[in-house]
């Protein structure tokens, strides 16, 4: 396995609403800038292969990945969609350039969730058909169950979670992308009526839109598009036993496999000490704090959360620029959002940091990433 | 200009060491996750392995608003042996039957993975009031579905468009559909073999002109797997693996009304991509058997000028002399293709490729080529007339 | 193994029925915003890159081929040449139509006979059956007929249709 670098980046919107522009007109922001970001590379004569990130019912078209190629400079090119996350994407891309495929691969995953008004729909539509789509009015009911089960096994309190919300909405405010970031207090949090118990619609991140693009070239040229490449150390994704009443509550243990195989990849033993970032879904409060331990950041993130070691100068910097409790949740470009938080982050001078996905409710999916400079 | 690199740096060959296929249906009983786990495990059986032997699973499936069920890939994870393991699904439109091989290989060929379950999986039959309603929604929700378009124009379109550019008749066209139904007679999986004449093709129901009945593959449930390993492991599980030599795919732009239809270019691009991999410089001489993709009996034919295996409007005549039969000398569609096994998207696309597999490992039965055969090649197409994947086996 | 089922086996298995509610409103965005203002105002509008010259209809903010921002809007002529046409016996739902429905893709002005790309919409066609049967139509100049301006909304339905010219 060789080293693939990042020598890229580039987002358009990450606003509640962008109806200025067509989820195509979105993508080609968001690649123009990743493309000079990788030093005016040309996609069409410069790229070899290209990956769209998507889902058909996010998109409202059948087959959407018909609309992948011309925004991102992939037509006549072969271009493939993923239908998961932009973690996963990330992934494949890696797969693309070891394989020998490719030299220079481009991710890309967006999310115009404000196109989409029948949303919770749409989520109770990724249930299974016969055993638990419609059990419940309100699809959070599956967080719900988890968060309840995580917090008894972890003695977390409700506190706990609010304060997790406190913290990255705070660190957002000085990221351009967090357009839900406030100053808030534990009590703003825990005021708010319950949407499912034990989550308050402020333990609950809201939907926003975005575009991102990636570029990531093979160790041999990354060079050629930029003198900071960040490198990717590790990556894998996986699936728990994916139907609800198989699967495992209460801690995330999709995130742990996929942990687990990234960390391998790294030679990385103990992340604890070796990762100096964590950039990790938390589009329910209490999955920060889940998805730390499953990680192996920490054994007890609720214990590491009350000595102040996730903020920013504690000893793991969790969420710095904010998470999704700030930003929002682009759809598919989630884990691309998380990802670009932490090329910011080492950009600015650290020296490691790992990215980890989720897809959200229903599903028991995440992806992580692990990156140097 | 960055090229494909040369196949000499491929980091690892990766072989075909068995493949599993449902009954291919109008209706089946069975549960998507279920069809799943039936091709998964027949796959599983054929390689020697059980699931605690694969690593990762790959997933291809067509649109979600068949079966019924967004992000489809995570619901068919479960009967797809992708349980707690690193599992993800491709798309490319009807395409993803061959792309989900060719993702597969990558998986292996990159050193991520080292056995690898492919798992293609589609029941059209939910869909209400026809299966055709859910076609509505794949066109540009503001330029085109306004006309209430459904996919049987597409097709009929781009046939009557490959027809005018180089004067091809209906009943030149109507022999692979001939041609195809029986080839399925001999196949266990089939959906609709029989033995047909060209008058029945152009006596039956005219539905988009001039696409009538015959002509069309049905609506179809059912799944297929494919077990893919790296070159150690291989030759410990069989001695006579299938290697896979060659990969391409290429989409082309979303603006189908702005091309000439009349030739699929990106057909061309991704055959070329797969065979520079392969190092085949001949199509037309080098390639033993072929499975194209064949939703429609033109589709047959405009793919095998895009595959470069007949010139550009030639395909017809090669077809009545006789060159794509079973016992000719390029053998085309020997499975009985979607048109006389059934098209359940994803899975007819992984049918294909495993009908080479089992000609090149010469366990097609009664469906085997007369010649010996080395090199084989299957491919599919999908999205608004732009998508196409194309993979390259050897013995 | 799975089971087939036939037509009368239907009655004897358990069927759950489920209809999605899935809404959505596609923004039209920059491009599209302005065509179909453009379809209401009885006019075809497209943009055109002025690297490689080519005109997109319906319109794109960027050229797919020089992947640059297009350069400016034109008026394209609303008349042009079918390049393949269809009667379609079947409504989007597989219900026999008595009077069939013709469609197809119509190369409009300015572009050239031997153009691979060209500005082209898919449109209803206002000929015979037998005119696509014998593929007579297909070659010939057709000219848009409009709703009449009151009528209008800013759709491609707008456009009734593309008719034969003489």
């Amino acid at each position: 396995m060789q080293r693939v670098a990042i020598v890229g980046i580039g987002w358009y919107g990450f606003r509640p609403q962008t109806k200025e522009v067509s989820f195509r007109e979105m993508m080609f922001e968001a690649a123009v800038r990743a493309y000079q970001d990788a030093g005016g590379i040309n996609p069409r004569e410069e790229v070899d292969t290209f990956i769209s990130c998507q889902e058909d019912f996010w998109e409202g078209i059948s087959i959407a990945d018909e609309f992948a190629p011309d925004p991102i400079g992939g037509a006549m090119r072969p271009t493939m969609t993923v239908d998961g996350d932009g973690l996963q994407c990330l992934t494949h891309a890696i797969m693309h350039i070891n394989s020998g495929l490719s030299d220079v691969t481009v991710v890309e995953a967006h999310g115009k969730p404000s196109d989409i008004l029948t949303l919770p729909d749409i989520v109770d539509f990724a249930m299974d058909p016969l055993y638990v789509r419609k059990v419940s009015p309100n699809y959070h009911f599956i967080a719900g169950l988890d968060a309840t089960l995580f917090m008894k096994e972890f003695s977390a309190t409700q506190e706990d979670l609010a304060t997790v919300v406190v913290k990255n909405k705070e660190n957002g405010l000085k990221n351009p992308r967090a357009s839900y970031a406030s100053k808030l207090s534990v009590s703003d949090v825990l005021e708010k009526p319950y949407v499912v118990y034990p989550l308050t619609e402020l333990d609950i991140a809201p939907y926003v839109d975005g575009a991102i693009n990636i570029v990531l070239a093979s160790e041999e040229v990354a060079r050629r598009y930029t003198d900071t490449p960040i490198w990717i150390e590790g990556a894998s994704f996986a699936t728990d036993s994916a139907n609800l009443e198989t699967a495992t509550l209460g801690k995330a243990l999709y995130l742990k496999i996929a942990a687990d195989n990234a960390y391998k990849m790294a030679k990385i033993e103990s992340p604890s000490k070796e990762i100096k970032g964590a950039f990790i879904d938390d589009r329910y409060s209490y999955k920060e704090l889940q998805h730390l331990e499953a990680l192996s950041l920490t054994k007890d993130p609720v214990k590491a959360l009350r000595e102040g070691q996730l903020y920013p100068d504690g000893d793991i910097p969790t969420n710095p620029l904010g998470g999704h409790l700030a930003e929002g949740v682009p759809l598919e470009a989630s884990g691309l959002a998380l990802l670009i938080d932490a090329i910011e982050y080492l950009r600015q001078g650290k020296e490691s940091a790992i990215v980890a996905s989720w897809r959200g409710v229903p599903t028991f999916t995440g992806a992580v990433t692990v990156l140097k400079r | 200009m960055s090229g494909m690199k040369p196949n000499i740096y491929f980091n690892k060959r990766v072989a075909v060491v068995g493949a599993g296929l449902t009954l291919f249906r109008r209706r089946i009983w069975e549960t998507p996750q279920e069809m799943s786990w039936e091709a998964a495990r027949k796959a599983l059986d054929e390689a020697g392995l059980e699931l605690k032997d694969i690593d990762c699973v790959v997933i291809g499936s067509a649109p979600d608003a068949f079966d019924g069920i967004h992000m489809k890939g995570e619901y068919l994870s479960h009967g797809a042996g992708g349980i707690r393991k690193m599992v993800s699904r491709v798309f490319v439109g009807g395409a993803t039957g061959v792309m989900t091989p060719i993702a597969g290989w990558y998986h292996v060929a990159s050193g991520l993975c080292s056995k690898v379950l492919v798992v293609a999986e589609e029941k059209m039959s939910p869909g209400r009031p026809h299966p055709q309603a859910v076609f509505k929604y794949i066109w540009d929700p503001i330029t085109e579905k306004p006309l209430n378009p459904n996919l049987i124009w597409i097709f009929a379109m781009e046939m009557h468009r490959y027809m005018k550019a180089y004067n091809i008749k209906k009943e030149d066209i109507a022999l692979v559909s001939v041609k195809n139904k029986n080839n399925a007679i001999d196949n266990p999986y089939a959906q609709i073999p029989a033995k047909i004449t060209v008058e029945d093709v152009l006596k039956s129901e005219v539905l988009v002109w001039p696409v009538q009945l015959l002509d069309i593959s049905p609506v179809s449930d059912g799944a297929a797997a494919m077990v893919l390993v790296g070159e150690d492991q291989a030759r410990q599980l069989t001695d006579t693996p299938v290697w896979i030599e060659g990969v391409g795919w290429t989409l082309d732009s979303t603006g189908w009304p702005g091309r000439d239809l009349a030739y699929p270019r990106y057909l061309e691009h991704a055959a070329r991509m797969a065979y520079k991999m392969a190092g085949i410089e001949r199509p037309y001489k080098e390639i033993d058997v072929v499975e194209p993709y064949d939703p429609f009996d033109y589709k047959e034919l405009h793919h095998l000028e895009g595959l470069m295996i007949a010139k550009r409007g030639e395909a017809p005549k090669l077809l009545k002399e006789g060159v794509f039969d079973r016992n000719g000398d390029i053998p085309s569609s020997p499975s009985g293709g979607l048109l006389g096994v059934g098209n359940p998207i994803a899975a007819a696309g992984l049918m294909k490729t495993i009908s080479i597999y089992w000609q090149l490992k010469g366990t097609a039965g009664k469906m085997q080529v007369k010649k010996p055969v080395h090199t084989g090649v299957a491919q599919a197409w999908g999205d608004l007339m732009q998508a196409s994947t194309v993979i390259v086996m050897r013995n | 193994m799975v089971t087939g089922l036939k037509d009368e086996d239907l009655k004897k298995v358990y069927t759950v029925t489920y209809k999605p509610n899935a809404k959505y409103g596609y923004s039209a965005g920059q491009a599209y915003s302005v065509f179909l203002q453009g379809l209401k105002d009885g006019k075809i509008l497209g943009r055109r890159c002025n690297k490689c010259g080519r005109v997109y209809v319906p319109p794109r903010m960027y050229c797919e081929y020089c992947f640059r921002p297009t350069d400016e809007w034109i008026e394209v002529k609303d008349e042009g040449i079918v390049m393949t046409a269809v009667a379609s016996f079947i409504s989007w739902t597989r219900e026999r139509l008595e009077t069939p429905e013709i469609v197809g893709v119509i190369r409009l002005y300015p572009s050239r006979d031997n153009d691979f790309v060209y500005p082209g919409l898919f449109h209803r066609i206002c000929t015979t059956y037998e005119k696509v049967k014998d593929m007579s139509i297909i070659g010939k100049k057709v000219k848009a007929v409009w709703k009449p301006k009151e009528q209008r909304v800013g759709s491609i339905n707008d456009i009734e249709c593309f008719k034969e010219v003489e």
